[in-house]
């Protein structure tokens, strides 16, 4: 399965890749409707310190942590790909407590939010990886250790 | 063919299934379920009250869980004994199963202290099941005054999602702070505080004398008239089938890593059980969902043949309460750093150089960061940062594991 990986030394931390997946998931077809004056909750942040920035989200791990934790039964695997049933969530935050990257995040809604490879939305293959003006994020099969 | 037995039909029972499954497609697998439901989310019974889901909404699975995962499920069936000589269990019907593999997956009952007359109150209700939650819902109108005895995790929620339907409603509890397994006095205080702003009362180091008709006689005095009782004291672990047939029990049932319990054949999983808690090596009762699930994953597999062990087990919880989040895991011992912000209140406890606990009120971002850390036991020192001012995130780890993790399949 394709997954997101992250180049660190290619990483200009531009933040594009949180405005590009925001918009990607906001279902508008203005990106200036979709992100200006408000709050956005991308599913991608960029991370890092004085010497070092990068993208970070769902890893989409094998042997999930937050599935297995989900009090609601919300979050689940699609083929490989680590979903969330909104409908279902009820802003718990347990997944929060558990994801050992921090790739989950509490949207507007109260509920929970994050990456789903945009299997969801109408870009079909990741926004965050198609805007990045650096390729430091990219979308490729890896094989698992 | 293999014949697996799980008695329960909770989240423990659900993680046995798959576990079973992903070693064993074939062995026949029966549940017995007391309740007359398919797997829901126990926690979202207050959500239930306050119309924030719906029982189907609450199922833990997909509607086609037991038919995908090819499992027999008898619903209003309890079973009554187990006999480890014989791998028999007998139902309360009479009629008995036979298992190759069984998993005691029964969860606990709630735990109510003698209170003198408390038999003669008339709208009294525990808060555990679906069942419960309709009953307490059906019962509770706007205009109702609600007293809640215990003022727990099971007891404010029950309160939170009361509220939607009525103002009057008072909590009191034995201990004199809020969220005594899981806070201290002084962060108890800031959560009560806002619990209070939402209109909840309080009455606490004080606990119901008696009942008069529908008045609690406090020991303190005060007399509290009430039109709906919630009992939601505590819990006790469901351990007589295993106890019962000679099984080793502490406050609930003894199991090792791999859930074996001491009876051949015989694994329990969840709520009914008791494991090491790796922040301080003490033997605990860790009842949460999560755990459930791991357990009852990890008996599922080695009863499966295959081999799995569950030993990073942490107390850990996520709770919010009108808005506020808390979360808390391991232990509040040792060493202790404190950040107080207006809003948020922020506690770490290390010993021997390594996080041990932490209480996180108000800003919980990213705070899976800390319970890996904690739960891995990584040495503070090999972090890139540890810093209570700000949030964790992927940059406090070493490059090593940061680029481990960005860069390849994790697990
Ligand atoms: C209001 C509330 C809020 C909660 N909130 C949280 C939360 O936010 N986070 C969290 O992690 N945890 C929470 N919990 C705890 C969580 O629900 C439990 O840890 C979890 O449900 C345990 O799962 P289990 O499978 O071990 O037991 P259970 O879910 O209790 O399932 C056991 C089942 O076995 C059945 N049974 C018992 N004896 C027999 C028998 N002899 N024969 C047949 N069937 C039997 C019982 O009827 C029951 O249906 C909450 C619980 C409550 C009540």
């Amino acid at each position: 399965m394709k997954r997101v990986f992250v180049k660190e030394e290619w990483c200009l931390g531009c933040h594009l890749c949180e405005y590009n997946c925001a918009y990607a998931n906001s279902g508008l077809s203005s990106m200036v409707k979709a992100l200006q004056g408000k709050p956005i909750f991308p599913r991608i942040h960029v991370n890092g310190n004085d010497s070092v920035t990068f993208a970070v989200s769902c890893r989409h791990c094998t042997d999930p942590l937050c599935v297995k934790s989900c009090i609601s039964g919300a979050l689940h695997r699609e083929n490989g790909v680590v979903c969330i049933d909104k409908n279902k969530c009820v802003g718990c935050l347990t997944c929060m407590l558990v994801c050992p990257y921090g790739a989950l995040v509490q949207d507007e809604t109260g509920t929970v939010t994050k990456c789903e490879l945009c299997t969801k939305n109408s870009c079909g293959t990741p926004a965050c990886v198609a805007g990045c003006p650096n390729n430091a994020i990219v979308f490729e099969e890896r094989c698992e250790e | 063919m293999s014949r697996y037995v799980i008695v329960g039909n909770g989240t423990a029972a659900i993680g046995c299934v798959e576990g079973i499954r992903f070693v064993d497609p074939l062995g026949k697998i029966t549940v017995l379920s007391k309740e007359n439901h398919p797997a829901y989310c126990r926690p979202l019974i207050s959500y239930f009250l306050e119309d924030k889901t719906d029982p189907k909404k609450m199922l833990y699975r997909a509607e086609t869980f037991y038919e995908d995962n090819g499992c027999e499920v008898l619903y209003n069936v309890s079973a009554t004994a187990l006999d480890p000589e014989t791998k028999t269990l007998t139902l309360d019907s009479g009629d008995t199963l036979s298992y190759d593999k069984i998993c005691v997956a029964t969860g606990s009952s709630p735990f109510v202290p003698p209170m003198e007359n408390l038999e003669n109150v008339k709208n009294r209700f525990s808060f555990l099941t679906l069942d419960d939650a309709k009953a307490l819902k059906k019962a509770v109108k706007p205009s109702s005054r609600v007293l809640i005895i215990g003022a727990g995790l099971i007891g404010l929620k029950c309160a939170e999602g009361l509220r939607a339907i009525t103002k009057n409603i008072t909590v009191c509890d034995l201990a004199d702070h809020v969220l005594s397994s899981i806070l201290d006095a002084k962060d108890a205080a800031f959560v009560q505080k806002h619990l209070e702003a939402n209109d909840l009362k309080f009455t606490l180091h004080n606990s119901v004398a008696k009942f008069k008709g529908n008045t609690a006689i406090m020991q303190n005095g005060d007399e509290i008239p009430f039109d709906i009782l919630v009992t939601a004291v505590g819990v006790r672990a469901n351990w007589g089938l295993v106890k019962d047939a000679g099984g080793a029990c502490g406050r609930a049932i003894t199991v090792n890593e791999k859930m074996e319990t001491s009876l051949e054949d015989v694994y329990a999983a969840g709520d009914c059980t008791e494991s090491t808690d790796i922040s301080d090596s003490l033997i605990k009762v860790m009842a949460l969902m999560p755990n459930a699930y791991m357990q009852g994953y990890t008996a599922g597999i080695n009863m499966a043949g295959g081999e799995k062990v569950f030993d990073n087990a942490i107390p850990m919880n996520s709770i919010g309460f009108f808005g506020l989040h808390m979360m808390t895991a391991g232990s509040r011992k040792g060493q202790m750093k404190t950040d107080i912000q207006k809003d948020s209140i922020k506690r770490f406890y290390k010993e021997d150089g390594k996080l041990i606990g932490f209480v996180l009120i108000g800003d919980v971002q990213n705070a899976g960061v800390y319970t890996n850390i904690l739960r891995n036991q990584i040495p503070i020192k090999s972090l890139s940062e540890f810093n209570i001012k700000k949030s964790p995130s992927m940059a406090t780890y070493d490059e090593e594991f940061r680029r481990k993790t960005l860069e390849s399949v994790v697990k």
